[in-house]
């Protein structure tokens, strides 16, 4: 594996780790079962802190996420093949980013979408959180790839 | 037994259809911002306000529907520990808010030229114009209308009190025992349903005032269009050489207090805690937030520079 590919590799690997604890941290539920209380975890607790480092990570993977796609159409590296599982992966990471999106729009001042929206919006964030989540349990002790 | 017409009750009675008329063609300019899609706001004037609470008996007459029922006894929630919230058997408390009060009023002792003067304030929610209530909901419970009510649907609303934590006046309030929480995991997930005030949202969408508007014999609310309420709250500070709370507070609200005192010497002197919000300056809580969020349009523009760069370089290696 080349070096460009490693950090990449690497900076993935923090991000999602990243994401999915803030994302679940918008729930209030680290307080509820004592995880905020672990030393060092007391920020997962702070709706602020939490929200405001999953956009910071969501700013990284899209940036990530956008020179991975360009960079391939670009330099189309040799043997490289895109599996089916790739492609699963990649439709439930652009559905996370679409998703996240409307919702970043929702909470600007003055985008008030309707109530179903907002439920629709937050289930399928949630729903292809866990499929990802699913998909790298099921890859685990694999050689697991991260794009 | 005979209703004897007291002077103070033939007065009140007068000030209060006086102030109906008002209130009711300041809802009609309300309509028709709504009907334009322009949000609605309230002035509140402290000097004016004589703390008689008969805004806060017709809030509660008016949402008496709207009030929790919770089942009892409510269900074990794990990990112990975690509290449930019961106001049912409390539900004449009046003195701060709760699930069963939504509005109440708050005194203030304060000296103001050279004389001790008592002010009464009715705290309620401010409803915000940017609310993190309803934008940092993690189930869409909490929701703001067109018109720029925010209000918690308690059919929706797991009870989580995250609306509660992110408010800068923590003003939604908790009852455990009821909602939807209740038919999904009730040991360990949800603790009943938030609270707070809903501006009467269905009384202004039938073209009534709010029901604390309508009360209130001294005409101590206005509401109207946002900008004019806004205009007409300026004006009345400038004629009283007195403060505004609301406009800026928390990125700005549709709740415009007008107070001959300043509001910093007021927040120094009303009770503040659970139920009983404070009067100091906030930040706007969505503020960081909206401002990452530009740093997300520009997240894929940096993504392409960087892999042209790399294809730049390695096109020049290969030649």
């Amino acid at each position: 594996m080349r070096l460009n590919e490693k950090i990449i590799r690497y900076i993935y690997i923090i991000t999602f780790t990243f994401l999915t604890l803030t994302g679940f941290a918008q729930m209030p539920i680290f307080k509820r079962y004592h995880i905020a209380d672990i030393p060092g975890l007391g920020w997962l607790a702070q709706f602020y802190i939490t929200h405001a480092m999953h956009y910071i990570f969501a700013v990284i993977l899209i940036g990530l996420s956008t020179y991975i796609c360009v960079d391939y159409i670009l330099n189309k590296p040799q043997g490289y093949t895109i599996t089916s599982r790739v492609y699963a992966k990649s439709i439930i990471i652009l559905g996370l980013i679409i998703t996240g999106g409307l919702m970043v729009f929702k909470n600007l001042s003055g985008t008030p979408y309707s109530p179903f929206m907002i439920s629709l919006l937050d289930l399928s964030h949630l729903t292809l959180c866990m499929a990802l989540l699913f998909y790298f349990i099921l890859l685990l002790g694999r050689s697991v790839r991260f794009y | 037994m005979g209703h004897a017409i007291t002077r103070r009750s033939f007065l009140k009675g007068t000030l209060t259809a006086a102030g109906s008329i008002a209130a009711t063609s300041s809802v009609a300019r309300a309509a028709a911002a709504m009907d334009k899609g322009e949000a609605i706001a309230t002035l509140i004037d402290i000097s004016k306000c004589v703390g008689c609470e008969e805004c806060v008996h017709a809030c509660k007459e008016a949402n008496a529907d709207k009030y929790p029922k919770p089942q009892k006894p409510f269900p074990k929630m794990y990990p112990k520990g975690v509290k449930a919230e019961d106001w049912s058997d409390k539900t004449d408390v009046i003195d701060r808010l709760t699930p069963y009060n939504w509005l109440y009023i708050q005194s203030a002792t304060v000296d103001m030229n050279g004389e001790t003067k008592e002010l009464t304030i009715p705290r309620r929610c401010m409803h915000c114009t940017n609310p993190p209530c309803v934008k940092l909901c993690p189930w869409g419970s909490a929701i703001q209308l067109d018109n720029g009510i925010s209000r918690i649907d308690a059919d929706i609303c797991l009870g989580g009190a995250k609306c509660q934590t992110v408010c800068p006046w923590l003003i939604p309030q908790r009852q455990t025992g009821v909602g939807l929480y209740l038919d999904i995991l009730p040991a360990f997930a949800g603790n009943g349903v938030m609270y707070k005030c809903d501006r009467c949202y269905n009384r202004i969408a039938e073209g009534k005032v709010p029901a604390c508007i309508e009360a209130c014999p001294e005409n101590v609310q206005t509401i109207g269009p946002r900008d004019e309420i806004l205009k007409q709250a300026h004006e009345l500070a400038a004629s009283m050489n007195g403060y505004i709370y609301g406009e800026n507070e928390n990125g700005g609200t549709n709740t415009f207090y007008v107070s001959p005192v300043p509001f910093d010497k007021l927040n120094s002197v009303i009770e503040k805690g659970k139920g009983k919000p404070h009067l100091a300056a906030v930040s706007e809580s969505m503020g960081t937030g909206d401002k990452l969020a530009m740093a997300m349009l520009i997240a894929p523009i940096a993504g392409v520079v960087g892999a042209a760069a790399r294809f730049y370089n390695m096109s020049k290696k290969e030649s």
